[in-house]
């Protein structure tokens, strides 16, 4: 039976890791990652795994370890965030770019400066176009779902890439919730044993990895990973049907509230999405046609799903955890204009950044943004394209 | 020639060379001739890893390798942190009885991927216990970027970044001590050594993969591109490096060192200098001072070494 417990997030992904069982993990202390790394290590020290760890000496190395580990040959994840992920920044593309299915924990925070340790997009966004595949959770259920499913689909032996799990600073690792955990056989049949690939440690078939490639061949092998990132979409919902075999949870590659027949809609990313579905129901009970949706899949992004789910609306805000300096939008704003982009009719869109560094999303953001695209749905004209919302002017 | 040892010239030759001919090092160089020893030296399985380097980018130009063993290449500073994710996988693996056979893990990196940006992957490795070899072949700056400075390179050397001017003569830093600095972590097993002196070199490797846990090794590397020497000058430019004392020849064994070579006549610094263009500028009469105070830094370290030296005796070496 499915165990019902109240746990923060990292403690939901610790548990997940530990019911995977990965063969090595290198990692290095972050806040506010740490403490899925401390929870892990004390499975490590009580023998409740068989995962040898490397405690090194920076995020850099704790990468690359990952990636001499993986390349070895076995199953392998780590957890970090914020400025953790800015120093492994070279090792996101080599980890990709040697197609290592590695798994990583990305407890999103702010990237300084200013030096902040809360929940912000900045450190994933940043990120978003290593040629990793990113999987945002809203909450600690999500988080547990998405890292037992991201070994299965990193390791597809059509994919091969490293994904990172995707969680909100503090306002889910650290916040306790109500989850579901499932039975360790569970989770150890679904993600199965580990399935080499050209392993380093083959000693009959020797292999040399991480070649120089000069400009007579380079094209063609980051073509090659443009086309396996296309692949993604389809392992991704293989991979979700056959969880909900297993958990009786439904995932895609996003999720849509009230949104078939709605007029506005938000689209916005983790913890904030579910205040956000409070104030949807609120709208929804005075009449106005509200909705939302939430990308679970970013990386790749599903541009022409998420543009047909969209298309029919007549005002959406999309709202930013990270702003994109000197783009002129946030960057999920820019992921959904460019999925909108070949649609004939199109909605009209605006761009909000709110909660950077932690500042707490609150329903009354919610009610403003609605209230807002309510306006812009019936006269069609809009004030301001992008503003902060949540700010001291 | 048998040795102590019992390791011949006859016997080595008959091994298989595990880093083929074909790469695309400069003739000349000394990188290929060290991992070739390195290799020789090794018994049984060795799974290497590269940094970023001349080494790296001359012997694995996809399709091609001249690696008959497993080798990884990740990128510049993290040979050391890259090792130890594939050694730590070994243990694992074999732990749970999925690997049977005993491997040698050995790091080859150059001066720059290891006295510099890779230090700090390097001492991380070390300290953890990691059972690898790292080997620094150490040709004294980035050479692959086009002849730079490094922390290596040794005082008043010219370099493309210290230029020998009017007002600056070169590098005006004496060099890193970096087998000091890996010593001090309390490793089983330190040492320098030079493909001049190759059964020096091969004893050391011998010795060094005999020993579980870290081990470093820092081996001369000439380089006739950088040195501005002749291309044929390798083995006898490292030669003498090491009978004027400018790279000499020990080890330090669980704390102890040993001198293992002792010139019987310590050479004068100009001999090793003077086939160097990049040392050309020191032999300008305005420049004698530097001659003078390189020659004295030379004599410092080696009398230091000296006064350390306990002949292996607290180890119980031979």
């Amino acid at each position: 039976m499915a165990r019902v417990v109240a746990v923060t997030g990292n403690e939901a992904v610790a548990e997940a890791l530990r019911q995977v069982n990965p063969d090595v993990s290198s990692a290095y202390p972050i806040t506010p990652a740490t403490d899925i790394m401390q929870r892990f290590t004390s499975f490590v020290s009580n023998g409740k795994v068989k995962t040898e760890m490397i405690l090194v000496e920076s995020e850099h190395s704790a990468m690359s370890g990952c990636i001499g580990a993986s390349a070895a040959g076995g199953r392998v994840m780590t957890a970090t965030s914020s400025q953790g992920l800015a120093l492994m920044w070279e090792e996101l593309f080599i980890a990709s770019g040697t197609r290592l299915p590695i798994v990583m924990a990305l407890v999103n925070r702010a990237l300084s400066a200013p030096l902040n340790i809360h929940g912000d997009h900045s450190d994933g966004m940043g990120a978003r176009d290593c040629g990793w595949i990113q999987l945002w959770s809203e909450n600690a259920q999500e988080s547990y779902d998405n890292t037992i499913q991201a070994f299965r689909i990193a390791e597809h032996m059509d994919l091969r890439l490293p994904a990172m799990v995707c969680l909100d600073g503090f306002i889910i690792s650290h916040s306790i919730e109500r989850i579901e955990y499932m039975e360790d056989d569970k989770v150890k049949n679904f993600v199965g044993e580990f399935k080499n690939l050209n392993p380093l440690l083959d000693l009959e078939h020797p292999v040399s990895y991480g070649p120089l490639i000069l400009p007579d061949y380079y094209m063609e092998y980051r073509r090659a990973h443009a086309e396996v990132m296309s692949k993604v979409v389809g392992v991704v919902l293989d991979v979700a049907k056959d969880f909900e075999k297993i958990s009786g949870r439904k995932y895609g590659l996003f999720e849509t509230y009230r949104l078939d027949d709605a007029e506005v809609a938000l689209v916005i990313l983790n913890s904030a999405a579910g205040t956000s579905k409070d104030v949807i129901d609120a709208f929804r009970e005075k009449g106005i046609k509200a909705g939302l949706l939430k990308p679970r899949l970013y990386r790749p992004f599903p541009y022409e799903e998420i543009g047909n789910a969209l298309k029919h609306l007549k005002a959406i805000c999309v709202l930013d955890r990270a702003d994109a300096f000197g783009g002129s939008y946030g960057p999920l704003f820019m992921d959904i204009a460019s999925s909108l982009y070949t649609c004939k009719e199109k909605p009209v869109l605006i761009n909000k950044i709110y909660g950077l560094g932690g500042r707490d999303y609150m329903p009354e953001h919610a009610e403003l943004v609605l209230n807002e695209l309510a306006e812009v749905a019936k006269t069609g004209k809009v004030k301001t394209f992008k503003e902060y919302i949540g700010v001291r002017e | 020639m048998a040795t102590p040892t019992g390791i011949t010239l006859k016997e080595l030759s008959k091994k298989e060379g595990l880093l083929t001919s074909g790469h695309r090092l400069c003739a000349g160089c000394g990188a290929p001739i060290i991992v070739k020893m390195v290799l020789l030296a090794a018994e049984g399985p060795v799974v290497a890893a590269n940094a970023t380097g001349c080494l790296e980018v001359s012997t694995c130009i996809s399709d091609y390798t001249a690696w008959k063993i497993p080798w990884i290449h990740n990128a510049f500073e993290n040979a050391a942190a890259t090792l130890s994710g594939v050694e730590t996988m070994y243990r694992s693996l074999k732990k749970q009885g999925k690997i049977s056979k005993d491997i040698k893990f050995i790091a080859f990196g150059g001066d720059g991927g290891t006295y510099d940006i890779g230090l700090q992957s390097l001492s991380g490795a070390m300290e953890r216990g990691h059972d690898m070899l790292y080997v620094c072949y150490d040709n004294g700056a980035y050479m692959n970027t086009g002849i730079q400075r490094s922390s290596a390179t040794p005082f008043g050397a010219d370099t493309t970044t210290c230029p020998a001017g009017s007002v600056i003569p070169g590098k005006t830093q004496n060099r890193k001590n970096l087998t000091k600095i890996m010593a001090a972590h309390d490793i089983p097993y330190a040492a320098q050594a030079s493909p001049s002196h190759w059964m020096d070199l091969i004893k050391k490797v011998k010795k060094a993969l005999s020993i579980e846990g870290p081990k470093f090794m820092n081996i001369l590397s000439p380089c006739n591109r950088g040195w501005r020497s002749r291309t044929d000058d390798a083995i006898m430019l490292s030669r003498l490096g090491v009978e004027t004392c400018y790279w000499p020849l020990y080890e330090i064994e669980d704390g102890a060192t040993k001198v293992t070579f002792k010139p019987k006549e310590k050479k004068p610094l100009v001999d090793f200098l003077k086939p160097q263009g990049r040392f050309k500028h020191l032999f300008a009469p305005e420049n004698e001072w530097m001659l003078k105070k390189f020659q004295e830094m030379v004599d410092k370290e080696w009398e230091f070494l000296l006064k350390s030296d306990l002949g292996g005796k607290a180890s119980g070496a031979e």
